[in-house]
């Protein structure tokens, strides 16, 4: 079989390549994926500020991001982080064109979209808590901080967990944008192995396969997670 | 860094000639898909699992993969096989853009067969008793009773689609078309004045989706006379 020889885990194979390179598509997609969770609990809790000013950036942020196409994001970090490192390293007396680290902007790229996305998903699992737990609370005499910690955070987290698992499948399919920018992740190795083998159909067929096996994974997590987190609630139907 | 306006013009005069690469993209593919979106919602719902099982195959691979590898499979993958660079689907399928239309349509079905079968699945059983008790069935039923109900369910769920769509054509800049996000890509690489064309380029999409939202929005307010508050007076 040309296939297994060519995916093998034998010199002349491009097995551990492409591993090595499924684990930088994890890695990335996680540090993405983390940043856009930040993010998105900063923009949640500004969406619910009591100013007026934090109210309309949390809305500016998260409908720009909605609403522009993750390459064209992609590009304005790496571009844009590259174009200012070569004005920094110009001034230093570097010459012509400093790239920006492919890893550290893909990853905030995916992240700043991810956290548009991820702010939606909080503000509903807040949104969707009984009022009455909330004024319970502050009958208790819990300010802010106590009541968010006790109350809000344990059972908006419970909520948002089916929303998280989306964002997640979301910025791991993402994170193959991040080839374009020349991070050797799973989709830029499957690039390099159908460039230099001429198989391309091969390479791109098992890089799909590989996503989609980690996808049916973390699928599976989530569900647990979600499982464990509703065990004790009482549901209608 | 001062803006510079001549240079913000230029950039946006550029990028405008893209738009209707874009729209082509995204109207294309999101008519095909409907229809294959459509095939495998009654797939799905068909009861028989020969039907079923092949479509939840479909929807969880297109769903699962990212897009980036499906355009790639199709545009340079499919030349791998010698048979097909022979056949008569070559001159199509060697041209980049009917690969981006065919590969954002395949996208595009798998999630909007979802949508479609929510829509389907949202029909209260009550309607569709009372319709046969009327003495309808088969195609009548469908058209005059199911599918009405059933449209007006998924039009939110559509629009958020069709405005992942638009975006999603940023993808066919990857295999070389010179759609909005091409456009741009190059601007950039020849001017490095990244801030002035992202600006630029992310209007456009943005004002693209607002246009789609607000159609959608429109759509929606237009097929469902009887939630809307009743009028005050009437003649």
């Amino acid at each position: 079989m040309d296939y297994v020889r060519l995916m093998g885990f034998w010199p002349g194979g491009w097995g551990y390549s492409l591993l090595t390179a499924t684990a930088m598509t994890v890695a990335v997609a996680l540090c993405g994926f983390l940043v856009g969770v930040v993010l998105g609990c900063l923009g949640a809790a500004a969406s619910f500020s009591r100013l007026r000013a934090f109210r309309w950036a949390a809305d500016v942020y998260t409908t720009l991001l909605r609403g522009i196409p993750d390459l064209l994001v992609i590009y304005l970090f790496y571009f844009g982080s590259s174009s200012l490192l070569t004005t920094v390293g110009a001034l230093f007396g570097a010459e012509g064109f400093v790239g920006a680290p492919a890893f550290l902007t893909g990853a905030l790229a995916i992240g700043v979209v991810s956290g548009a996305y991820q702010m939606q998903v909080f503000r509903g699992a807040v949104l969707a808590l009984p009022k009455g737990e909330i004024e319970a609370g502050r009958a208790y005499g819990m300010k802010s901080l106590l009541l968010f910690r006790r109350i809000v955070l344990p059972q908006a987290a419970r909520f948002a967990i089916p929303g998280v698992g989306n964002v997640w499948q979301l910025v791991l399919k993402e994170s193959a944008l991040i080839s374009v920018i020349g991070l050797v992740e799973l989709m830029r190795q499957a690039q390099i192995g159908a460039g230099s083998t001429r198989q391309p159909f091969s390479f791109y067929l098992t890089a799909g396969a590989l996503y989609l096996l980690i996808s049916f994974i973390s699928g599976r997590g989530f569900r647990l997670a979600e499982q464990r987190a509703m065990r004790g609630i009482r549901r209608v139907a | 860094m001062p803006f510079d306006l001549p240079f913000l013009a230029e950039s946006f005069a550029a990028l405008l000639r893209g738009i209707p690469l874009t729209l082509q993209l995204a109207a294309l593919s999101v008519i095909a898909g409907g229809f294959l979106a459509f095939a495998l919602a009654f797939m799905r719902i068909s009861g028989k699992w020969w039907l079923d099982a092949p479509a939840q195959f479909y929807i969880f691979v297109f769903r699962g993969t990212p897009l980036l590898v499906q355009i790639y499979i199709i545009y340079y993958g499919l030349s791998q096989f010698p048979m097909l660079r022979h056949s008569l689907l070559w001159p199509f399928l060697r041209e980049a853009y009917w690969c981006a239309v065919l590969a954002l349509a395949f996208n595009t079905a798998a999630y909007s067969a979802e949508i479609i079968r929510g829509g389907l699945l949202s029909v209260p059983a009550g309607q569709i008793e009372a319709a046969r008790a009327c003495g309808m069935s088969g195609h009548l039923l469908f058209r005059r009773i199911v599918m009405p109900l059933a449209l007006r369910q998924m039009l939110p769920g559509y629009s958020n689609e069709i405005i992942l769509m638009v975006k999603s054509t940023a993808l066919a800049s990857t295999i070389t078309l010179l759609e909005i996000t091409g456009i741009a890509a190059k601007l950039i690489s020849v001017s490095y004045r990244t801030v002035e064309v992202f600006v630029c380029a992310g209007a456009i999409y943005l004002a693209i989706n607002f246009l789609v939202a607000r159609l959608f929005a429109w759509l929606e307010y237009t097929v469902s006379p009887e939630t809307r508050r009743p009028e005050e007076h009437h003649a």
